[in-house]
């Protein structure tokens, strides 16, 4: 008996819904597995792990807060991801992007009014589009990897912050901790709803999502980034400019990326410190992926995403598991979304008798 | 290991190759239908059929490289099985594929070594590549490495790596296509001498004229099926083309030309351009123009800078000098394509899926992909769906495009059908100026003809076109002036009418008008000897190509 994989010779619209779907029912089992090999009820541990956090109001609402970042910052990467500008360093642009409004919020102090917030929406997005920059920068003039130095970028920002809040901007009555001030509250984003921390950005995630999926689906400018990521000889047939698509991608991208760092330091942390993100902005790029590169999919995986990190510190709490148990969920996942989008293109076939390897077939078409 | 020591016992009448009730299903499209076929030893057999109409799918499972569904085959009367290409081989069937899978880095015998697994056949192997290519009248260097080579010489590469193993049926899937017409009489020449040592050769083609005048016995297939099976030298060039195509198809027919004295719609001077591709073709010092009503044709064997060419006059390359491109008399060297059409130019590239058109997409997006400015399809940065889908009904309906409407995703049209949509959403922008090249490759010849009409209609509204084109007879059929481009020279634009086509193949081979590129009496010396000694510091030079595919004293043209 043999294995085989068949090339479907197009694109299967089923698989490309479904893969999403059984890549996270292959994490649960697998996940389950993983809690009963440690000696825990797996059915118990996955209780803990995935449903528990969503019984209560307070969970809902916590879900919602930790997926507003994945969410803004996974859209924002489909779009580009679309165009084949592979942004792998929102991290350091998320980083950046509150570097540059808590910076303002700090400069500010407990004065300023209602101009600081909008303010500091601002900044945050240049922060993101200026580290953005940097690597779009480095593509079009010398052709230089966008996927290194966004990522090597991540590393600088990481450092810059560390720097800022140990250094400069450190809390004089901090007691020595590594963290600036509280912000004042002219500079903390609104809650929507009062004894939740659901803030604005929540809502921010849930406008740019549309947006997104109006600009894909039917802008101009979505047209070039899906064209050129499909055929970039097409796009350059059509006039459509490679350099301004990549500038235009790294830009939304890092903007995005710097609207969520802006978001999280000035809701949810309400200060700077080293710990800002729990790596919002690699977990984006797998949010971005099981999403199909599609805002509306952005929101539901980045629901998903959220979960993991909520499980995450529900099984810290309840079941004594490492904080890694969150890295591992997202790996995973990741692993069986790429194994179960070979699907996409490709038929499974189980052969019976001597099978022979026959001639040999080109394959076309590109995995996404 | 060929078992090429035994003698076939000539006399016994069976053939060396029967297929019978061969089937084979692919999703949606049934590509032999109980395909019948006896190929005798030593025969030219011509497999004669439009694009589609399985001759591939029946070679590939001649040479194992696809199984059938159903259906015998026999090779010298036993009943075997093809499991693979290696197997196809071993039983003494080789065969040149239409594309050459060459590696352009290696030499000549490096490639033909990477072919052959076992290291005692290695040895002396460019000795043994020099004796057959001297001996079958294929000039070779060993030592060459491929990315000098015409695509004539590579070819003969893959010939000589077939007849190395000492094939007793050789099949040859349309390869004169990238040749000019001396080549081809070479080309055949050697076919022809294969046949008489008793080696079958199957000669894939739709060439008609080729086929008369080198095969005996032709079958010819339509929708998968064979529809008739004759000498194709008894029957007329109109008769087979009728049994290939099923109906008769009305050649394109040239109305009123006026060609009009005003300003050149495009004026190319004296442009020269580096090629972007490793082993691509420099353009060099081309000038030429075009007047409105003209159609110009440049002629030309694949891989002589046509991609350049097109790339420079479409702006997916710019140039350093605007003035070297003039459209409607505006300097435009250093527009890109979407500035190019706001001078009412238009252009059809050879590639379709991936460049003229986006596979994945459906086809009012790609009626959008060129059509966006001209036929104002954007407002305020977004797309106008309900006046894209009008522009690609229109499209479909004005150029018969088969398809199951505007939301079909173009690679799901055969290439004929997206080849007229491509046509078609340029010419219904109404350009002033198009540039195509490849209009009808791979296509059918009903879509050809429209294709051809369409293109001369245009012309007649005052349009400039300009066809690049292998087809020879194509640019014969439509254009009233040719030039040929040459490893990235253009010849002087000259009338249809007054040049033949012998002195076209000239021009294809490298020899230029009064140029002085190369010593046609050049041609006249020994072709079966290799020439190292030609390989001077400036090994692409001019002339090079041109000096080997003169052949002898063959003076027939093949393709009139």
């Amino acid at each position: 008996m043999r294995f085989k994989l068949e090339s479907r010779g197009n694109y299967s619209a089923l698989w490309t819904f479904a893969s999403p779907l059984l890549a996270i029912l292959l994490t649960i089992i697998t996940a389950g597995v993983i809690f009963a090999l440690m000696g825990h009820d797996p059915v118990a541990a996955l209780y803990t792990f995935l449903v528990a956090p969503l019984v209560s109001a307070t969970g809902l609402s916590e879900l919602c807060v930790k997926a507003a970042p994945l969410v803004l910052i996974g859209v924002g990467l489909s779009l580009g991801f679309r165009a084949n500008v592979w942004n792998i360093g929102a991290e350091g642009q998320f980083t950046l992007g509150a570097i540059f409004a808590g910076g303002f919020a700090l400069h500010i102090g407990d004065g300023g009014g209602w101009w600081v917030f909008p303010a500091m929406l601002l900044l945050g997005v240049l922060g993101g589009m200026i580290w953005a920059g940097i690597p779009a920068l480095l593509r079009v003039w010398f052709n230089a990897s966008e996927i290194l130095t966004s990522l090597m970028l991540t590393y600088v920002a990481q450092l810059l912050l560390i720097y800022l809040v140990t250094g400069p901007w450190k809390d004089p009555e901090g007691y020595g901790f590594p963290q600036t001030a509280m912000f004042g509250e002219s500079a903390l984003s609104p809650i929507l709803v009062p004894e939740t921390r659901l803030h604005l950005g929540v809502l921010a995630a849930v406008v740019v999502a549309l947006l997104g999926w109006l600009i894909l689906s039917k802008s101009m400018l979505g047209f070039q980034l899906r064209v050129v990521g499909l055929a970039p000889r097409a796009a350059a047939f059509a006039g459509f400019g490679q350099r301004r698509l990549i500038w235009l991608s790294l830009m939304l991208g890092g903007g995005l990326a710097g609207l969520a760092g802006m978001f999280e330091v000035a809701g949810p942390i309400g200060q700077l410190t080293p710990a800002i993100s729990p790596g919002y902005g690699f977990t984006a790029i797998i949010v971005a992926f099981l999403g199909r590169l599609h805002p509306v999919g952005v929101v539901l995986a980045g629901l998903v995403l959220a979960l993991s990190y909520l499980g995450g510190e529900a099984a810290q709490i309840d079941l004594g598991l490492p904080n890694a148990v969150t890295g591992i969920f997202q790996g995973v996942l990741l692993f069986y979304l790429l194994a179960s989008d070979v699907l996409i293109l490709y038929r499974p076939r189980l052969s019976f008798g001597a099978g022979r390897v026959v001639g040999r077939k080109s394959v076309g078409g590109s995995a996404a | 290991m060929p078992s090429t020591g035994q003698d076939v016992s000539v006399g016994q009448r069976s053939p060396l190759l029967r297929l019978t009730a061969i089937s084979k299903q692919f999703p949606g499209c049934l590509a032999n239908d109980a395909v019948d076929l006896a190929i005798q030893p030593g025969e030219i057999h011509a497999l004669l059929g439009e694009n589609g109409a399985g001759k591939s799918t029946l070679v590939k499972i001649i040479y194992g490289v696809q199984q059938p569904d159903q259906g015998e085959i026999a090779w010298q009367g036993a009943p075997v099985r093809i499991g693979n290409p290696a197997q196809a081989r071993q039983l003494g069937i080789g065969m040149v594929f239409q594309h050459f899978s060459l590696f352009e880095s290696l030499t000549v015998t490096e490639n033909i070594a990477l072919g052959i697994s076992d290291p005692e056949e290695r040895r002396g192997l460019a000795g043994r590549i020099a004796a057959i290519s001297a001996n079958y009248g294929l000039p070779l260097d060993p030592q060459r490495a491929v990315h000098d080579l015409s695509v004539g010489e590579r070819q003969r590469v893959e010939i000589v790596r077939c007849l190395l193993q000492h094939p007793k049926l050789l099949i040859m899937d349309e390869p004169t296509s990238v040749l000019t017409p001396q080549e081809v009489d070479k080309l055949f020449a050697t076919l022809r001498r294969l046949s008489e040592e008793g080696c079958a050769i199957l000669y894939i083609s739709h060439k008609l004229e080729e086929i008369r005048s080198l095969c005996r016995h032709a079958t010819i297939m339509r929708q998968g099926r064979v529809v008739a099976e004759c000498d194709p030298r008894r029957e007329t060039a109109e008769h087979l083309a009728e049994l290939m195509i099923g109906t008769r198809v009305a050649a394109a027919r040239r109305g009123q030309i006026t060609v009009s004295g005003e300003t050149p719609r495009l004026e190319v001077t004296h442009l020269s351009l580096r090629s972007e591709q490793k082993f691509g073709t420099d353009l060099v010092d081309i000038s030429f123009a075009v007047r409105p009503g003209e159609i110009l044709g440049i002629a030309g064997i694949a891989g002589n800078g046509q991609g350049e060419l097109m790339a420079a006059l479409s702006g997916e390359v710019r140039l350093a000098d605007a003035g070297t491109i003039r459209i409607n008399g505006i300097s435009a060297g250093q527009m890109g394509p979407a500035r190019r059409r706001r001078l009412k130019a238009a252009f059809v590239p050879e590639e379709r899926n991936g460049h003229g058109a986006v596979g994945p997409l459906a086809l009012d997006e790609n009626a959008f992909l060129s059509a966006y400015d001209s036929r104002h399809l954007v407002d305020w940065g977004l797309i106008n769906g309900r006046r894209m889908r009008d522009f690609a009904g229109r499209i479909i309906a004005a150029f018969d495009v088969r398809c199951r409407g505007v939301q079909s995703q173009a690679r799901a049209l055969s290439g004929g059908n997206l080849q007229k949509f491509i046509v078609g959403r340029e010419i219904l922008q109404e350009p002033e100026l198009l540039i195509v090249a490849q209009p009808t490759w791979g296509v059918d010849a009903g879509a050809a003809a429209a294709i051809h009409q369409a293109l001369l209609d245009l012309a007649a509204r005052g349009a400039a076109i300009v066809v690049i084109s292998q087809d020879l007879d194509e640019i014969l059929a439509v254009c009233q002036r040719i030039a040929v481009i040459n490893l990235g020279r253009l010849s002087v634009p000259r009338p249809v009418e007054e040049v033949s086509v012998e002195e076209i193949g000239l021009l294809m081979g490298g020899i230029h008008d009064g140029r002085g590129h190369a010593d046609p009496a050049a041609g006249d010396r020994g072709m079966d000897q290799q020439g190292p000694d030609r390989q001077g510091p400036d090994r692409r030079r001019p002339g090079d190509g041109g000096r080997e595919h003169l052949a002898g004293d063959e003076q027939r043209a093949v393709q009139a």
